[in-house]
């Protein structure tokens, strides 16, 4: 808490304001995924039928509290890294930012429509990766023609078929590495007004992080905002100048890279 | 803590105010039904590619592959042939043609069926696809009903050569069972919504569907012949028992295919199609309009 109060504003105080345009404003955020455990007795119908008519809810309903009033602001043009150990929430912040996760509480504010890009983007895995492409495509958005254009730039920037035609196999035969290669594709074919990027790059072989990485800076020129989580230091110093650490579902750090990375270091 | 952050760099607005200024939106936002419903139209070819897909991802395991599609019909109408053909001869009433009475029935039910026992699960299903990729979420009803869709047009083709099979005439009414189905489809789509947005609050339902579903067959005149409704029952109750839309729409469906039928139907053809059109409009525009509320609410689990 005390950490976070001396590091925040990376910038000048006195230039912000009115040049700086905001792009993601979280305003106390809280995230709860409700799980059903689907515990082995009680799931007769009869049983249901009396919770929905009595109107209890199901007794094994757990709730997971993944975010706890995170705030933050992000500006256009910055490249923002978000660290934290497993389970800290990263995932949960990016999809809420996404807007394809609703909090439970608070309000998340966007320029535009954010995109994320995850290594659990769900994608049919009985389908060849070639569908599995223009299905994305569309899903962003895209009009046929578009997609028929674009689809083989996508499949030759993932590399799959670097050994063979993977391209129409399906996307179960592949190797995690190369699924998630094929999704950053996919997700970085479209010019994004905030890119979220979840540990996408660091799955890929080296060659392939480099060419992903050069394309996160040529998204970022573009347009606005990226948000990048990688268990991997290296990789945020290098594209990212402002940090937030969460720890718990809990906004413990936010301010200048280097600054957090070492506090995260030597915590 | 981060609060800080931002009064100290606009030190007279609250977050939403700031928001407010620089035309940001809320990122979940519902969007006005209007702009909903073109979005919708927007991802109709998302639609379609994921519904084609769908099927193909269905049967890429089994090693007849798309054959089931025909098979599963024709496997159908053998078992329902069999019990109430040869099994259990009696009781059919009126009807001269009663296999290809039942097979209309059966396979018109199965499609509205099917697509609100799925549709039921249509968000839960596809979280992981919800929490991933923007899109209207109504595009996951529409496509469970679209895959559906799919199934039955397979199955009327193998009905047809039932209804042949069995010594109907080809008339030129069989051109009506394509507005018959398409009403039918519209009232899929929104009764299938209903489900989705309902299903995806109560998780308990998916294990009642298949009781209530079980009744609502039993209810629509499918395996038995529907004038046994007034025979059997008080007026009243006959008279709301055949307003029962599935009924209407598998009675529409032997009004187009099966000439030998044509005395027993249950209404003139002219209420039928008038009740057929009310329901569709009804639960079509109702059902879109419910889950559109919803919105916001998917993903949530
Ligand atoms: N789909 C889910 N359902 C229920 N709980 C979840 C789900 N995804 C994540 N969680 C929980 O939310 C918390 C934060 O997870 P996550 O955002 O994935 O963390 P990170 O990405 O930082 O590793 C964890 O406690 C995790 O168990
Ligand atoms: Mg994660």
């Amino acid at each position: 808490m005390d950490v976070a109060e001396q590091t925040q504003a990376p910038t000048d105080p006195s230039t912000v304001d009115s040049q700086r345009v905001p792009t993601v404003i979280a305003d106390d955020v809280h995230v709860i995924y409700r799980i059903h455990k689907g515990a082995a007795a009680n799931t007769g119908a009869t049983a249901a039928l009396k919770r929905i008519v009595s109107r209890t809810s199901t007794p094994n309903i757990r709730e997971v509290h993944a975010i706890k009033g995170v705030s933050f602001t992000a500006y256009q043009g910055e490249a923002i890294g978000l660290i934290g150990s497993n389970g800290s929430g990263k995932s949960s912040l990016l999809r809420t930012i996404a807007g394809l996760l609703p909090p439970a509480r608070g309000a998340v504010y966007t320029l535009g429509q954010p995109s994320l890009l995850g290594v659990n983007a769900a994608l049919l895995n009985d389908l060849s990766g070639e569908r599995n492409v223009a299905l994305g495509c569309l899903a962003m958005g895209m009009s046929p023609d578009q997609v028929k254009r674009i689809t083989p730039e996508i499949i030759e920037f993932s590399g799959i078929n670097e050994r063979g035609d993977f391209a129409s196999l399906p996307m179960r035969t592949y190797s995690s590495g190369m699924g998630a290669r094929l999704r950053f594709a996919i997700a970085a074919a479209k010019e994004h007004d905030v890119l979220l990027i979840d540990e996408a790059l660091a799955t890929g072989d080296r060659k392939f992080r480099i060419r992903s990485e050069q394309r996160v800076r040529e998204l970022r020129a573009n347009a606005g905002t990226v948000f990048l989580v990688s268990h991997s230091l290296g990789s945020i110093k290098d594209t990212c100048e402002r940090t937030i650490w969460l720890e718990g579902g809990v906004l413990k750090m936010d301010g200048p890279t280097d600054e957090v990375c070492r506090a995260y270091e030597g915590r | 803590m981060a609060n800080t952050a931002v009064a100290n760099l606009h030190p007279r607005l609250t977050p939403a105010e700031l928001a407010q200024r620089h035309g940001l939106k809320v990122a979940n936002d519902r969007p006005p039904l209007r702009e909903y419903t073109r979005q919708v139209w927007a991802y109709r070819h998302f639609i379609t590619a994921y519904s084609r897909a769908k099927i193909t991802s269905s049967l890429s395991n089994t090693r007849l592959g798309q054959l089931w599609q025909v098979l599963t019909p024709i496997t159908n109408a053998a078992v329902y042939y069999l019990i109430f053909g040869v099994i259990l001869s009696q009781g059919r009433g009126s009807i001269d043609n009663f296999i290809a009475y039942l097979c209309t029935g059966v396979f018109v039910f199965i499609f509205t069926q099917t697509a609100v026992a799925n549709g039921t699960s249509a968000i839960n299903a596809n979280l992981g696809l919800i929490r991933a990729l923007h899109f209207p979420r109504a595009a996951l009803p529409i496509t469970v009903t679209l895959v559906q869709l799919q199934q039955l047009l397979m199955s009327m083709v193998v009905l047809a050569a039932i209804v042949l099979f069995t010594g109907e005439p080809i008339t030129l009414r069989w051109l009506l069972l394509a507005p018959i189905l398409f009403l039918q489809t519209i009232f899929n789509i929104g009764l299938t919504m209903v489900m989705a947005r309902f299903g995806s609050k109560v998780a308990d339902l998916k294990q009642i569907m298949p009781f209530v579903l079980r009744t609502w067959l039993y209810a629509s005149g499918v395996l038995y012949p529907v004038s046994l409704l007034r025979d059997h029952l008080p007026d009243w109750a006959a008279t709301l028992m055949e307003a029962n839309p599935a009924l209407i729409y598998i009675e529409l469906a032997r009004y187009a295919l099966l000439d030998s039928n044509r005395e027993n139907l249950v209404a003139t053809p002219m209420q039928l199609w008038g009740t057929a059109l009310a329901w569709t409009l009804v639960v079509g525009i109702g059902g879109f309009v419910y889950f559109w509320r919803g919105e916001k609410e998917y993903g949530r689990g």
